[in-house]
């Protein structure tokens, strides 16, 4: 059978600015179609930003690599055109076992909050991400969006110039040169843009290496997440196994840092430990397996001139709490918006450094999560290993001590605080939904809230009613009037507390940006200038 | 320092000195640090607030 990560999904074709007397100025241009480069693709194509996408390859990655999708990247995908596809090809677990040693400590289910269109989480191999992705790329072309995947166009140099990058590009026939106005480096963790512009890595907390393979399994096998402390079949380290599609299984052996690659990657010693791990008459054939390799750290700036650095290429962090690819979701959500607000002229250039503000911040916390995590996972001390013991032991008996297991906490979106484009806030509303957090999703009426959130500003009455259309200073604000009579018992516990009504200012991305008790048109029309970067016209 | 935290509290203050002791009694180095660290968790759990918690870390590192 070919795999899917075997066809050629955008081969290289020879385009017009390869034969332009002169090189050609685009205004975006993205590097690397992986997941995060497709998807920043998709977000500037529907708001009809012309975008060009380089690879040096022409296929979707090789193996599942990530495989955990968390509910604000499906609430992304809704956004942007995909959600269904991947929910509906990925899997839902709730039922997670913890094992120490030898023995099984506990067991829970997940219990996902009600009341959200999208599961926590869904479990999905990345080449199908980004085959949903490249698909949803082809009906935007469909439709006559401005969009290019160019295949087998590998990025050669750059120079920096104060108003746009020229990218020379090699392909099989022979290279050339293009231009653009602003240029998003998506290219991975080795990311080849940051070591041709010469920049910093900084920050490296630890490094790690992780076995992954790909197992098809010939019988029944329980839809659940198994995850091992310091098991016989891989002592002091890690291992876990998971469901995807398909009838795939997906198991991450940690192995440490000092390791030899190549003898860790050999069937012959592959499989015996994955038949320790599974129990001996489980049958199994080994699809795919490769060595992981991450450090854990991030570039300083993720903005530098007329580059952009989104996804891996400008952080990277441990697997555990699947913080990476959908990070780099964030990461898009969060530029696309400003960078269409920049390019129609809209909004200052400066709005672009808000972008390094508030995901810096959000690969702090991803740090943060990931290095408490690895600590857990893996003590760096006698002491450390006590109290991890401590708590697994407890967790065998007691309830109490299993908050304390840390197998990774899987990835939430960053709360931006303290973000220069936050509104005013009221502190009597509740928490969860101040300015800078996403939107938290809620049933409306027969539908979600986050449905009606689709690409512009909104300004969301509850119990208040707001002009359906509003223009302030050039920007669409789509007024969205939710009368008293349809606040959904959710909605009231997400958004109003014990108010009776109240007005959020709504971003783009699904950021809250302010919120009030009573509108006011100037206090909203000067919020709505501060989310844009401060520029009041 | 807040007063609350190590201000005397304890009800029986010779009586849990015992228990502590006897309940090391049989244990060897390695069994007692577990014993420790997991009657440490469980205090914690019992007292719960992260403020009050720092609080303690605080005062044990001062000595």
């Amino acid at each position: 059978m070919t795999k899917l990560f075997e066809v050629p999904l955008y081969p290289y074709k020879r385009t017009a600015d390869q034969d332009a007397p002169a090189p050609v100025r685009h205004p975006v241009v993205i590097i690397g179609a992986g997941p995060v480069g497709l998807a920043m693709a998709i977000d500037l194509a529907q708001a009809n930003v012309p975008v060009v996408v380089l690879d040096d390859n022409d296929k979707v990655s090789v193996g599942s690599r990530a495989i955990c999708f968390s509910k604000r990247s499906l609430e992304i995908f809704d956004r942007l055109g995909c959600g269904d596809e991947m929910v509906d090809k990925g899997v839902v677990w709730n039922l997670g076992k913890v094992h120490f040693g030898d023995r099984q400590v506990y067991n829970f289910n997940l219990l996902p909050e009600d009341g959200h269109k999208r599961p926590a989480f869904i479990n999905l191999q990345q080449y199908y991400c980004e085959l949903y992705l490249v698909e949803r790329i082809r009906a935007l072309q469909t439709e006559g969006k401005p969009v290019e995947i160019r295949g087998g166009n590998r990025v050669e140099n750059l120079h920096c110039y104060d108003d746009h990058t020229l990218v020379t590009i090699e392909t099989p026939e022979g290279a050339y040169n293009l231009e653009a106005d602003w240029l998003v480096a998506c290219d991975g963790a080795g990311s080849p843009t940051r070591r041709m512009l010469d920049l910093d890595f900084v920050g490296r907390v630890f490094e790690d290496n992780f076995l992954i393979a790909d197992v098809i399994m010939k019988a029944d096998f329980p839809t659940e997440r198994w995850f091992w402390f310091d098991p016989p079949f891989n002592k002091d380290q890690s291992a876990l196994l998971h469901k995807q599609p398909d009838g795939v299984w997906r198991i991450d052996l940690q192995l440490g840092w000092d390791i030899d690659k190549e003898k860790e990657k050999k069937p012959e010693n592959v499989i015996p430990r994955l038949k320790q791990m599974l129990g001996d008459d489980v049958e199994f054939d080994l699809e795919w397996v490769s060595i992981y390799t991450f450090q854990c750290r991030r570039m300083e700036e993720f903005r530098h001139g007329r580059v952009i650095f989104a996804g891996d290429a400008a952080h990277q962090v441990s697997p555990f709490g699947a913080r990476g690819a959908n990070s780099g979701f964030q990461d898009v959500d969060n530029l696309g918006w400003k960078l269409k607000l920049v390019l129609d002229g809209k909004a200052p250039e400066t709005l672009l450094d808000s972008y390094s503000f508030e995901r810096e911040q959000g690969a702090d916390e991803n740090i943060l999560q990931s290095s408490r995590s690895t600590d857990f996972i893996t003590p760096k001390s006698e002491m450390s290993r006590i109290f991890r013991d401590a708590v697994l032991d407890l967790s065998e008996h007691y309830e109490f001590a299993r908050p304390l297991v840390n197998s990774g906490r899987l990835s939430v979106p960053c709360t931006y605080d303290g973000s220069p484009l936050n509104g005013p806030d009221v502190s009597s509303l509740p928490p969860r939904t101040r300015p800078g957090s996403t939107v938290v999703d809620a049933p409306l009426g027969e539908d979600w809230l986050l449905d009606h959130l689709t690409g512009d500003f909104v300004l969301l009455g509850l119990g208040v009613d707001i002009p359906s259309d509003n223009e302030i200073n050039g920007i669409s604000l789509t007024g969205i009037t939710i009368g008293k009579e349809n606040i959904s018992p959710e909605l009231r516990d997400r958004y109003l507390g014990n108010a009776a009504a109240a007005i959020y200012l709504i971003r783009p991305d699904q950021h809250v940006a302010a919120r009030w008790l009573d509108y006011d048109q100037t206090e909203i029309g000067a919020a709505l200038a501060m989310a844009i970067g401060g520029k009041v016209q | 320092m807040s007063d609350s935290v190590t201000t005397p509290n304890l009800e029986a203050p010779d009586a849990f000195y015992a228990d502590l002791l006897a309940a090391h009694e049989d244990l060897g180095k390695e069994q007692s640090d577990a014993f420790n660290a997991r009657l440490i968790l469980l205090m914690a759990n019992r007292i719960g607030n992260l403020g009050e918690l720092r609080q303690l870390l605080e005062a044990a590192k001062e000595n």
